[in-house]
């Protein structure tokens, strides 16, 4: 019988968080701590004539004032980006000062009067702009920036990347289609809105040592990047990283810990800390991406898909940190999850003068499933196919290639038919789509087929180490930052079932501490329970190896022999005949006095296989591990009139390959499903003429509250993924990405207009049925 | 040094008096964290939009960011530090109610001074308090089935 996988076992950290005694970044006691306030561009694009920062040095309690410098240029993939502005600002909010102080409100008044002389320049504000060719260069020297591998920046353009699919031949498919469906989509850029703002703290030790603590995704990011940007020994390099507090992808990117660094090396090393306002961590600090797209797609007439054209332009911002590999992940798996034999797609990461993007909850896959799922309900209405209709007859299915032109089999790519099929049941979906309630209003269901796949570094890995405490009680040590996603609780789960010992003797080390704590590549992806799930099971197995090595020689036995099981290392066939593990786990002491054995340290690592580089003319390789898969509706009930409408219930179907907590892994999905509902209806920033954001607090931005939520009903398949733990697949971004699409397509059907633009409040569908 | 004024206040928390030398521009939220060690209560957005500092004053909610310190003088001030074991902080473990944890002292806070003034809330009381905190981790589901069964259980208790 299972020990633990599949239960709803309470989050290790629970107790702590419902006290208030979990720790963030910020609540570490500050004594002696300095503190930085940037002061930052109220501009959107714009030259810097003169900063003065005669009256801020004059404050009192200022020990500090930094400006920003030629080097060093910081970026991901493309070197673009100055810590702080230098001669240039790009973005509304960027930093362009940073003052150390006494206090926090002496920084800020400091920060207030440094004056700065801007001369505005012309402001670029969709990626479509960015495109025309009289279009003003936001990077004029793009070409002699410093780059990684494999990216590939457009001189004297805006265009930071530009990935390429090449499937098939496009002839071809558009001589044997019927039908052809042409649209365009937009949305604007957006933010996370992690209830934690952004902190790091920074100090150098005497003895050389850079330490950082920070609420982070990426500890071991941190560490490569400091290296990289300030020739740094990476061994002497510390991140603390305690609880965060929400992450959804925008705690990935490295920014302020550049600033804060900077910041004690100009007071000699004493520790400073930066703590985001809001405003700053909606704007100052990266976003959510926009994204404009065209889309043609060819189909027989009986609705089988032959041949789609796709161009992605991601509004990746003034700096491309984070957005070409957002960019180049949208083309890895551009048509959605289903068979398609020809296949053009460019997928363009463009400069824009909006605050820079990075990593959002799906990593680009909400965005391309809301154009590819709007132009599948486009084209089911023009060939008169039932919508869940059309995407079963082209639902991708084991056998089948990848836009990548990668094989799929049963394990890398779960069952989207039976997905399908469940989400009909659910949704009762025979009873019809639009049903009248009053002479007003009508209830609509929409829906939408989700996959992905994870575009990871080809060398991530994940290391878990196991200490056994002299009791027989377990510590897991994992470098996965616990962001609310529960993963250590499942890390718990796991060696609770393969040690089939109770739950209550595994403590988990919530902390990362980069110098004790085993690497885990980025806490993002949907990729901790895989690869930190495979680490700990080999880990179990090093430790089970020990126990029994030390085991079999007091029971005078082979180790092939014996088992572990319920704090005992017992013989096989005779369960009398065992050692306690706690008699064992620190040494085995003889009468005599004599030892042997030792502390039980288990040690594993993980590394994804086979993963490759994309081909930069066509595309193919294999860029992720494995495609979950699923099925997503919503039912609102819409005012035709006023254009208001409520989101009455919303459908998950996830093929999650196994259960591993239930409740953990429905929570997970309801809060992506939320989360993706928020950004489809009233998510955005709104940006002037002149690249200002208008609304960057949480009065006008709009997340949802308490009473918003619809009902939320999730459904899990388990087509198992041979390769993780247990058969589990991802599942932390599932929930979400297709949301978006479902409530468009809902509501372009409410509303009879074919909506092309997110978020979609009643004044935006009033806008696309013609009223203004 | 200061050319503002600064004065020793005495603030009553979680029913012990405390001896605090605070700005008088300092508020309640930074005096609780910076000054007492009582992180529980988190900034958020500094201007009363996200709940997340919530504590209880004379037995209402309260955004900490919104109170000077000064003006807590007097009052019975309860943080998340002060309750322990309540219905409301089981049923939040038991149903799920969070991920990340960074909202949820606010949650609690309020959901536990809405139980003590509203016993018998109805969904749309429920709504009219619990609005004003943000979670951007769980879809509410969660906590409405949490607050709920704090409800119920509260109600079961004799007396
Ligand atoms: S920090 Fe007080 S309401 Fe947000
Ligand atoms: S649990 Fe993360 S914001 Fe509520």
């Amino acid at each position: 019988m299972s020990q633990s996988i599949g239960k709803s076992i309470y989050r290790k950290e629970a107790l702590e968080k419902v006290t208030g005694k979990a720790k963030y970044t910020d609540d570490y006691p500050a004594a002696g701590t300095l503190h930085v306030k940037l002061a930052v561009s109220p501009y959107a694009h714009a030259r810097i004539i003169a900063i003065d920062t005669s009256k801020a040095g004059e404050v009192p309690g200022v020990r500090a004032i930094l400006l920003g410098q030629p080097f060093p240029l910081t970026g991901e993939e493309i070197k673009d980006r100055p810590p702080l502005a230098f001669e240039r600002v790009r973005y509304h909010g960027e930093p362009v000062a940073a003052v150390v102080a006494d206090t926090p409100h002496q920084a800020k008044r400091a920060a207030e009067l440094i004056a700065v002389t801007y001369e505005p320049l012309p402001v670029i504000n969709s990626p479509r702009e960015a495109l025309q060719p009289d279009a003003v260069l936001i990077h004029e020297n793009l070409e002699t920036y410093e780059k990684i591998e494999h990216v590939y920046p457009e001189a004297k353009t805006n265009i930071a990347d530009r990935t390429k699919i090449r499937k098939g031949n496009m002839e071809q498919g558009w001589t044997e289609s019927d039908v052809t469906l042409e649209a365009s989509f937009s949305l604007s850029p957006s933010d996370h809105i992690a209830m934690e703002t952004r902190c790091v703290t920074a100090e150098i030790r005497p003895d050389g040592f850079v330490v950082f603590s920070s609420s982070t995704q990426s500890p071991y990011m941190i560490m490569e990047l400091m290296s990289r940007y300030f020739q740094l020994e990476k061994g002497k390099i510390i991140v603390n990283t305690p609880f965060v507090g929400g992450g959804y992808g925008g705690k990935v990117a490295v920014q302020l810990e550049l600033i804060a660094y900077l910041a004690t090396l100009a007071v000699g090393g004493r520790p400073v800390k930066l703590l985001n306002t809001r405003e700053e961590d909606m704007i100052t600090s990266p976003v959510h991406i926009g994204l404009d797209a065209d889309i043609k797609l060819g189909a027989t007439q009986e609705g089988k898909l032959k041949v789609a054209q796709i161009t992605y332009l991601f509004d990746t911002g003034a700096y491309s940190d984070k957005g070409v590999t957002i960019s180049r992940a949208a083309a890895i798996t551009c048509t959605g999850p289903y068979q398609l034999e020809n296949i053009w797609c460019d997928s363009l990461c463009v400069y824009t003068n909006h605050p820079y993007a990075t990593a959002y909850r799906g990593f680009s896959h909400a965005e391309l499933l809301f154009v590819f799922e709007r132009a599948m309900d486009m084209l089911a209405k023009k060939l008169n196919i039932d919508p869940l209709e059309l995407r079963r007859i082209n639902a991708f299915l084991p056998g089948a290639t990848t836009p990548t032109q990668i094989r799929l089999n049963e394990s890398t790519v779960g069952n989207l038919p039976q997905c399908i099929d469940r989400l009909k049941q659910l949704m009762n979906w025979k009873e019809g789509q639009v049903t009248q309630v009053n002479g007003r209003k009508i209830r609509v269901k929409g829906v939408s087929c989700i996959w992905k796949t994870s575009t990871i570094d080809t060398e991530a890995s994940s290391g878990v180490v196991l200490t056994f405490n002299v009791d027989g009680s377990v510590n897991i040590l994992s470098g996965i930052v616990e962001i609310g996603t529960g993963t250590k609780t499942i890390l718990a789960q796991l060696l609770a079932e393969k040690l089939k010992m109770d739950i209550k003797k595994i403590h988990v080390k919530m902390e990362v501490d980069t110098q004790t704590t085993p690497k885990h590549w980025k806490t993002v992806a949907s990729r901790g329970t895989l690869m930190a799930g495979r680490a700990l099971l080999k880990a179990a197995d090093d430790a089970v190896v020990q126990l029994k090595d030390t085991a079999s020689r007091v029971l005078m036995c082979s180790p092939d022999d014996l088992e572990v099981a319920n704090d005992m290392i017992y013989v096989r066939d005779e369960p009398d005949t065992f050692i306690h593990v706690k008699d064992v786990c620190h040494g085995y002491k003889y009468p005599s006095g004599h030892s042997i054995g030792g502390q039980v340290i288990g040690r594993g690592n993980y590394i994804l296989r086979h993963l490759t580089h994309i081909d930069h003319e066509t595309g193919a390789g294999r860029p992720g591990p494995e495609y979950t898969v699923g099925a997503q509706g919503v039912e609102v009930e819409f005012d035709t009139k006023e254009f208001t409408y409520k989101v009455l219930k919303a459908f998950a179907v996830i093929d999650i390959g196994k259960v591993l907590n239930k409740k953990a892994a429905e929570g997970q999905v309801m809060g992506a499903m939320s989360m993706g509902l928020n950004f489809g209806s009233s998510e955005t920033f709104v940006v002037s003429d002149d690249g200002i954001i208008l609304n960057p607090r949480l009065r006008t931005y709009v997340p949802f509250r308490y009473g918003d939520h619809p009902e939320y009903l999730v459904h899990f398949l388990e087509t198992p993924h041979i390769d993780g733990p247990f058969g589990a697949r991802g599942v932390g971004e599932h929930g979400l990405i297709g949301m978006p699409a479902a409530l468009a397509n809902s509501l372009s059907i409410a509303s009879g207009v074919e909506l092309t633009m997110l978020p979609l409040t009643p004044e935006s569908i009033w806008k696309e049925t013609g009223g203004g | 040094m200061h050319n503002h004024t600064s004065a020793e206040i005495t603030l009553n928390i979680n029913n012990e008096d405390r001896t605090v030398y605070v700005r008088n521009a300092d508020t309640l939220l930074y005096a609780l964290r910076e000054k007492l060690g009582l992180t529980g209560a988190k900034p958020g957005c500094l201007n009363g939009d996200c709940g997340a500092c919530t504590i209880i004053v004379d037995g209402d909610p309260m955004k900490s960011c919104l109170m000077l310190a000064v003006e807590a003088q007097g009052k019975s001030i309860i943080t998340v530090e002060g309750l322990q074991n309540t219905a409301i902080q089981t049923e939040f473990i038991d149903k799920f109610a969070f991920q990340c944890g960074y909202c949820t002292p606010g949650f609690i806070m309020n959901c536990h001074a809405l139980m003590t003034k509203y016993p018998d809330a109805d969904d749309s009381v429920i709504k009219d308090w619990l609005e004003s905190n943000i979670c951007r981790c769980t879809g509410y589901q969660e906590i409405e089935a949490a607050i709920k069964a704090a409800l119920a259980a509260a109600k079961g208790e004799p007396g």
